[in-house]
C-alpha cells in the first residue's frame, strides 16, 4: 500500500539516487533560500522584540503622546507585526524598501547606488587579494618550516591582529600626508570616470587586500598542506614522476575545490571588512550608510542593508559549498 | 612543562599582555593625568611631560591609553568569558546528548551564523538602548556561535571515542561524562579558542567603539580614542595611530600565545597524558 | 645468475620529536643484509615496528616522514640506488622498481580514473606508447582477475571495491615491466574471503611476468604461499634468512620457532552447552537510517564458557554487541542474563544490571581516558558500582593488577606510557573490576601483534576458569575460535549461518559460506594456497 506522500518520497530518492550531484546542488539552493527568509524573519521580527519604543526614538525628546500616536500610524506601527513582515518582504522582493525616517527617502534608490560603489570596491580587494594569497599560500608550502614560510607566518599573525581603521589610517598618513602618493577621501561620483575611480579607491583597496591577505593565505596553505601529505601524493612519488607533473597533475585537482572554498570565504568576509574602510576612508557605500544609519536609529534602512549583506553573505556561502560539490569525484561520477 | 620550553614569541606574547593587566588594574595610580583632565593644547605634540602627545581636547594620551586598557580589558574579557560559558554549555549539551536536542542547537547557531557579526552587531545596536551591559551581552551572543560551533567538534570528537561509550555503559550520568571524561581531553584547543576568542574580542569591540556604536564618551577606551582623534590624520596628527597600534599591539601579544597553545596542542596529539 | 637486488649493510635512522623534548635521533633499522634473484619472491616478516615497510621502500630509494636510509647499499643490476641523483632514482622508480601500498583506497588519487592511473608511469617513463600501454593494462586487469576488464580502467577509484582496488594497484606496480615490485601488506585490509583471492591473483601475476618481490607482512602463514625466501626482522635487525620450508619446517631461532607456533592454544570444548545463561532471541535490528543490519539472529551461552561469534565485515557481528549493551536497542526480539530479560536500552538498565554485563573494545588505545591514570581507570568502576574509595579500593585495583600480570609500579602511569598488550590488560582489568557474569569481547586482540595476542587469550581462558566468566567473543579470525570456542556461531550479512558446539560447527558438511571462509584461512604450510585454488576449479568443474 502505497500513499501519495510515499510515491513522492521515493521519487526524490530516486532523483537524488541518479542524479547525486545535482540533488545535492538543489538541496543547497533550497537550504540557502530558506536561511534567507529565516534571516528575514530575524532582522525584521528581532528588532520589533527587542525594547525600546521606535516613535518615541524617532521623536526624541519632543516626544508627547499624541505625537507618538499620530507617528505611529503614520509608520504603520500600528497595524499588526504579521501584516508589516509581509508588506516590508513583499517590498524588498521588488527593491522598495520603505522610506528613511531620517531622510524621507526611498531606501531601495538610495542603497542601488551606494550597493553598486561597495561592490565596485570588494571586487579590486578581491582581484588583486585571491592570486596573491593563493601565491603566497603556494610559496609557503613550497618552504615548508624554511625562512619563507616563516616569515609569512609571523607577518599574517600580525596581520590577523590589526584592526582594520588602524591600517587604514596608517596608509593615509603615509601615503596622503608623507608622500601625497594617493588621494584622501576616497569619495566617488557618477561623473567620474573609470580611471579616477580606481585612483580613488587605492587605499580603501590595499587596505581590504591587508586584512583578508592573512586569512586567505593561511588557509590556502593548510589546505595544500593537507593535499600533499595524502597517500597518493606519495605514490605519485614513487611512480618516479617529477615534483611538477606530481603538483599539476595529482595535487591540484584535489587541492583546487578547498581552495576555492577558501576564497569564496574570504569574500564573504570582506562585506564586514568593507563597513570599517568605507567609514575610514569616507567612501560613499553601503557600509557607510547603514553605520550612519544605525547611528540615527533610521529602522528601515538598518533592515533593509542588513537583509542585503545577510544576503550577499549566505550567497558567498553557498557558492563556496556548490563548488566543493561540483569539485568532489565521488559526486561527479556516481557508482 | 618546563618554562624554557616556551618560545620566544610565547613570552613577548605574556610580556605584552601582563604588561596591558597592569596598566588595566592599577590604571588610577599609574597614569600621570586624569582620565577627562584636559591639560593642554589640542593635538600638543609628544614632549616629555606627554610622551604621546594630547588629544583633541587637548587631553594626555597616554593616560587615557592606561584608562582606556581598563575599559577595553573588562568589556573583552567579560564578553569573551560569558560567551565561552554559554557557548561551551550549549555545545556540550548538543554534543553528548545528541537526538532533537542538537539539531535544534545546531541550526539555530546555524541561522545566527549566517549573518556576519558586524552586520547584526549593528542590526541588534541599532534598536538597543547604548548601556554597558547591553553591549557585553550583544557581543557575547554573538560570540557564542563561534564558540558553540568549535565546543560541538571538539566535543564531538571526544564523544565517539570508546571510553566515553565505556562510560556511558558503566552508567554514568551526562555531569559526569561531560565534566571527567570529555572535558579534561578538550582543554587545550579550548584555551587556544579562548585567546582567539578574546583577541576577536578586543578587535570586535574597538570596532564598534571607533563606528561611535561602543563604550560611549567620555570613558576612554581604545576603539573610541581612534574615532576622536581621526580627524587629526589628515593634518598629519598621528594622535589616532597611538591607540590604534595600543590594540595591534594586544592583539599581536594574544595571538602569538594562542599560536604556541595551537602547535602544543597539536603536538600532543599522540596522546600523552600529562599536560 | 647474478643478483637482482643486493642489499649489504642497510642502516636506516629516523628523527623522532618527543613532545617537550629534544628532537632524538632513533636508528630503526640496522645490518640488513639480503640478495634476491630475477623472479623470485623473498618474504620480509615481523611485528609493528620490526623495520620491514621501511626497508621494503628503501629498495626504492625512498624514506617516508623524516626516515632517513644512512648507511649500506641497494645495488639494482650492480647500480647502487642510493648514490643515484634525485633525476637518477625518479627514472629507477614507477619503472624497474613499484610499489603495492597497504591502503590502495588511499593510493590511488580520487580525481583521476584508474586506468589512467595505472599506465601513467609507464607512458611517462617513455616506456611504451600509450596504446599499447592501456593494451597492457587491460591484459593485466585481466590476468589479475578483475570483472570487465576492458571497461575497468574507466572507472573512479571510489567505484570499485578494496579488493578490486588492491589488484588494480598491483596492476599498476607490473604495467612498466619492472625488475622488482615492493608489496607492503597489500592483503592485510581485506577480508579473508577477498584476501584469498587477491593472494592468488598477485600469485599468478608474479609468476606470468616473472618480476621479483618483496613481499612485506606480519602473517606467517600468507607469506608463506608467495615467497621462495623469507627474512624474519625483529627491531630492524635480521633474526632468520633462509627458505621458505627451512623457516616453517625447521626455524632456527626462538623468535621464529614463537612466530611459526602462534595461536596454538587448543582449548577443549565444553560438553554441555544447554544453558542459557546470557541469551539473545529473535533479534532484528536497524539503524537510525532504516538499513536493516541483523535479523532474526538467536544464540545463547551457559555459564562460563565462551561464545565465539566469527564473520567478515559487514556481518553484523559488532552489532550483535551494540544490541547486548543496550546501545542499539532491537526491533525486534529480547536480551537475557540469569534468567532475567534485560531492558532493552541502555538507559532503562538498572546499575546491577549493567555491572553484570561488561565490555571489551578492539582499541584499548581510544577504549580508555588519555587523562586517567590506571589506577583511576581500574578504580572507577570499583567506586561506581561498591562504592569503594581511598586505600580500599587502591588495595582491589592492586589485586586486579596482579590478576592480569601486571606489576606494581603501573597504578599512576597512563595509558600513552603503556605498550599495547598491557593496555589491553588493563581494559580486562576493568571489566573484572565491575564483577561481571558475562564480558564481550569485540575482537580484542586484532590489533595486535600475533604473540602479544596469543599473551591476552591465555590470561582470558585463564580468568574464565577463575571466576566462571560466560564470553561472548567477536572475531573475525578462525584461528581464534578454534583456540578458545565452546561454541560457534557464523555471521553473514546479518543472518545466523550456522550457531551449535564447535567441534560440530568446524566439521563437515559445511553450508556454502562456512565452507568458503574456513577454507579461506590462510594455513601455515606449504602448498595451501595451490591446494584450495585446485579444489576450487575442481568444484567449479564440477558444475
Amino acid at each position: 500500500m502505497t500513499t501519495p506522500e510515499t510515491t513522492s518520497f521515493a521519487g526524490i530518492r530516486r532523483f537524488s539516487a541518479r542524479f547525486p550531484l545535482a540533488s545535492r546542488i538543489l538541496e543547497r539552493l533550497l537550504l540557502s533560500l530558506l536561511l534567507l527568509f529565516a534571516v528575514s524573519v530575524m532582522i525584521f521580527g528581532g528588532i520589533e522584540a527587542l525594547p525600546g519604543d521606535f516613535a518615541s526614538t524617532y521623536l526624541g525628546q519632543s516626544a508627547t503622546p499624541e505625537a507618538v500616536a499620530r507617528i505611529r500610524s503614520e509608520l504603520g506601527l500600528d497595524q499588526s507585526i504579521v501584516t508589516r513582515y509581509v508588506d516590508w518582504l513583499g517590498g524588498a522582493m521588488t527593491g522598495d524598501f520603505g522610506n528613511s525616517w531620517a531622510s524621507g527617502q526611498s531606501v531601495g534608490e538610495q542603497i542601488g547606488k551606494r550597493l553598486g560603489n561597495s561592490l565596485f570596491l570588494a571586487f579590486f580587494a578581491a582581484i588583486v587579494a585571491v592570486p596573491l594569497a593563493v601565491g603566497l599560500g603556494l610559496l609557503a608550502v613550497r618552504f615548508r618550516n624554511k625562512l619563507p614560510d616563516k616569515l609569512i607566518n609571523i607577518l599574517s599573525l600580525a596581520a590577523v591582529s590589526l584592526p582594520e581603521f588602524f591600517v587604514g589610517y596608517l596608509l593615509i598618513l603615509i601615503f596622503v600626508v608623507t608622500y601625497g602618493a594617493a588621494v584622501f577621501p576616497s569619495t566617488v561620483y557618477d561623473s567620474m570616470s573609470l580611471l579616477d575611480r580606481l585612483n580613488a579607491i587605492v587605499l580603501p583597496v590595499a587596505t581590504l587586500v591587508l586584512v583578508v591577505l592573512a586569512h586567505m593565505m593561511r588557509m590556502t596553505r593548510a589546505a595544500i598542506i593537507q593535499v600533499m601529505s595524502s597517500a597518493y601524493m606519495e605514490t605519485a612519488e614513487l611512480k618516479g614522476l617529477g615534483a611538477l607533473r606530481a603538483i599539476i597533475k595529482h595535487a591540484a585537482p584535489n587541492a583546487l575545490a578547498p581552495i576555492i572554498n577558501v576564497v569564496a570565504l574570504n569574500l564573504a568576509y570582506l562585506i564586514v571588512g568593507v563597513v570599517v574602510v568605507e567609514v575610514v576612508f569616507v567612501y560613499p557605500g553601503m557600509g557607510q550608510y547603514m553605520v550612519d544609519a544605525v547611528t540615527v536609529r533610521d529602522l528601515p534602512v538598518v533592515q533593509a542593508c542588513g537583509l542585503i549583506f545577510a544576503a550577499i553573505y549566505i550567497g558567498l556561502n553557498m557558492t563556496a559549498d556548490i563548488l566543493a560539490i561540483l569539485a568532489n569525484p565521488r559526486l561527479r561520477h556516481p557508482r | 612543562m618546563r618554562l624554557n620550553e616556551i618560545p620566544l614569541t610565547a613570552w613577548v606574547g605574556i610580556f605584552g599582555i601582563v604588561l596591558t593587566l597592569f596598566c588595566a588594574l592599577f590604571a588610577p595610580w599609574i597614569a600621570p593625568y586624569g582620565e577627562t583632565e584636559v591639560v593642554g593644547d589640542v593635538w600638543a605634540p609628544a614632549s616629555s611631560a606627554y610622551p604621546f602627545g594630547l588629544d583633541n581636547l587637548g587631553r594626555d594620551i597616554l593616560s587615557r591609553l592606561i584608562f582606556g586598557a581598563q575599559t577595553t580589558v573588562f568589556v573583552s574579557l567579560a564578553s569573551t568569558v560569558l560567551s565561552f560559558a554559554l557557548g561551551i554549555i550549549l555545545s556540550f549539551i548538543a554534543a553528548t546528548t545528541r537526538g532533537w536536542v542538537d539539531t535544534g542547537l545546531s541550526r539555530l547557531n546555524d541561522l545566527m551564523m549566517s549573518i556576519p557579526t558586524l552586520i547584526f552587531a549593528l542590526v541588534v545596536l541599532a534598536a538597543l538602548p547604548q548601556t554597558l551591559t547591553t553591549l557585553i551581552l550583544v557581543m557575547a551572543v554573538l560570540d557564542s556561535t563561534r564558540v558553540f560551533r568549535l565546543g560541538r567538534a571538539v566535543a564531538l570528537d571526544v564523544a565517539v571515542m570508546d571510553f566515553v561509550e565505556a562510560a556511558r555503559l558503566r552508567g554514568e550520568g551526562t555531569p559526569w561524562i561531560i565534566f571527567r571524561e570529555i572535558l579534561p581531553n578538550t582543554l587545550s584547543p579550548l584555551l587556544a579558542e579562548f585567546g582567539l576568542r578574546f583577541a576577536f574580542a578586543i578587535l570586535f569591540l574597538s570596532t564598534l567603539s571607533f563606528l561611535g556604536l561602543g563604550i560611549q564618551p567620555p570613558d576612554a577606551d581604545w576603539g573610541g580614542m581612534v574615532k576622536d582623534n581621526k580627524d587629526g590624520i589628515i593634518f598629519g596628527v598621528a594622535a589616532a595611530l597611538v591607540p590604534g597600534g595600543a590594540i595591534a599591539f594586544l592583539t599581536i601579544c594574544v595571538n602569538l600565545v594562542v599560536d604556541w597553545l595551537l602547535k602544543r596542542t597539536s603536538s600532543l596529539k599522540g596522546g600523552r597524558g600529562d599536560a | 645468475m647474478p643478483d637482482l637486488l643486493k642489499v649489504s649493510g642497510l642502516k636506516i635512522e629516523a628523527t623522532v620529536y618527543p613532545p617537550g623534548e629534544d628532537p632524538q635521533r632513533v636508528t630503526i633499522v640496522e645490518e640488513v643484509n639480503f640478495t634476491l634473484e630475477k623472479g623470485k619472491v623473498l618474504g620480509l616478516i615481523g611485528e609493528s615496528g620490526a623495520g620491514k615497510s621501511t626497508i621494503g621502500l628503501a629498495a626504492l630509494a625512498y624514506g617516508r616522514g623524516g626516515v632517513e636510509i644512512t648507511g649500506g647499499k641497494v645495488e639494482l643490476n650492480g647500480e647502487d640506488l642510493l648514490s643515484l641523483s634525485k633525476s637518477g632514482i625518479r627514472k629507477v622508480r614507477g619503472a624497474r622498481v613499484c610499489y603495492v601500498s597497504q591502503s590502495a583506497a588511499a593510493s590511488f588519487n580520487p580525481a583521476h580514473k584508474l586506468g589512467d592511473q595505472v599506465i601513467e608511469a609507464t607512458v611517462r617513463h617513455g616506456l611504451m606508447s600509450r596504446e599499447d600501454a592501456r593494451r597492457r593494462a587491460d591484459h593485466l586487469f585481466d590476468v589479475l582477475g578483475l570483472p570487465e576488464p576492458k571497461t575497468f580502467g574507466k572507472r573512479y577509484p571510489h567505484q570499485v571495491s578494496g579488493g578490486q582496488l588492491q589488484r588494480a594497484m598491483t596492476a599498476m606496480a607490473l604495467c612498466s615491466n619492472p625488475d622488482l615490485i615492493v608489496f607492503d601488506e597489500p592483503t592485510t585490509a581485506l577480508d579473508v574471503t577477498t584476501q584469498i583471492d587477491v593472494l592468488a591473483a598477485i600469485k599468478h601475476a608474479i609468476e606470468e611476468t616473472d618480476t621479483a618481490a618483496l613481499y612485506i607482512t606480519h602473517d606467517l602463514a600468507v607469506v608463506a604461499q608467495i615467497s621462495d625466501d623469507i627474512m624474519v626482522l625483529k627491531s630492524g635487525k635480521t633474526v632468520e634468512h633462509g627458505s621458505v620450508a627451512q623457516v616453517i619446517e625447521a626455524p632456527r631461532e626462538d623468535y621464529t620457532r614463537a612466530l611459526v607456533n602462534v595461536r596454538s592454544i587448543r582449548h577443549e570444548e565444553k560438553q554441555d552447552q544447554s544453558e542459557h545463561f546470557f541469551e539473545m532471541a529473535g533479534i532484528d535490528a536497524a539503524y537510525s537510517g532504516g538499513v536493516k543490519v541483523l535479523s532474526d539472529v538467536s544464540l545463547h551461552v551457559p555459564k562460563g564458557q565462551t561464545l565465539a561469534i566469527v564473520g567478515e565485515s559487514g556481518s553484523g557481528k559488532s552489532t550483535m554487541a551494540r544490541v547486548a549493551t543496550g546501545l542499539l536497542p532491537p526491533s525486534a526480539g529480547s536480551v537475557s542474563l540469569g534468567g532475567e530479560v534485560l531492558p532493552p536500552a541502555l538507559k532503562q538498565r538498572s546499575r546491577d544490571q549493567l555491572r553484570k554485563l561488561q565490555l571489551i573494545y578492539q582499541m584499548a588505545d581510544t577504549a580508555m581516558n588519555p587523562r586517567q591514570t590506571v589506577g583511576n581507570i581500574i578504580g572507577r568502576p570499583l567506586t561506581f558500582y561498591e562504592g569503594l574509595r581511598g586505600s580500599a579500593r587502591k588495595k582491589r585495583v592492586q589485586e586486579l593488577l596482579d590478576q592480569i600480570e601486571m606489576g606494581s609500579g603501573f597504578h599512576d602511569r597512563y595509558p600513552a606510557e603503556l605498550s599495547g598488550g598491557q593496555k589491553q590488560r588493563v581494559a580486562i582489568a576493568r571489566a573484572l573490576a565491575a564483577g561481571p557474569e558475562v564480558i564481550i569481547c569485540d575482537e580484542p586482540t586484532s590489533a595486535l601483534d600475533p604473540l602479544v595476542a596469543d599473551g591476552i587469550l591465555k590470561l582470558l581462558l585463564d580468568l574464565q576458569k577463575q571466576k566462571d566468566l560466560a564470553y561472548v567473543f567477536i572475531t573475525h579470525d578462525i584461528a581464534i575460535v578454534r583456540a578458545i570456542a565452546d561454541s560457534v556461531a557464523v555471521m553473514f550479512q546479518g543472518e545466523l549461518v550456522r550457531f551449535g558446539p564447535k567441534s560440530e560447527v568446524l566439521s563437515p558438511p559445511f553450508d556454502d559460506y562456512t565452507d568458503l571462509l574456513l577454507k579461506s584461512v590462510p594455513e601455515m604450510r606449504l602448498g595451501w594456497l595451490e591446494e584450495v585454488l585446485a579444489s576450487r576449479k575442481m568444484s567449479a568443474g564440477g558444475n
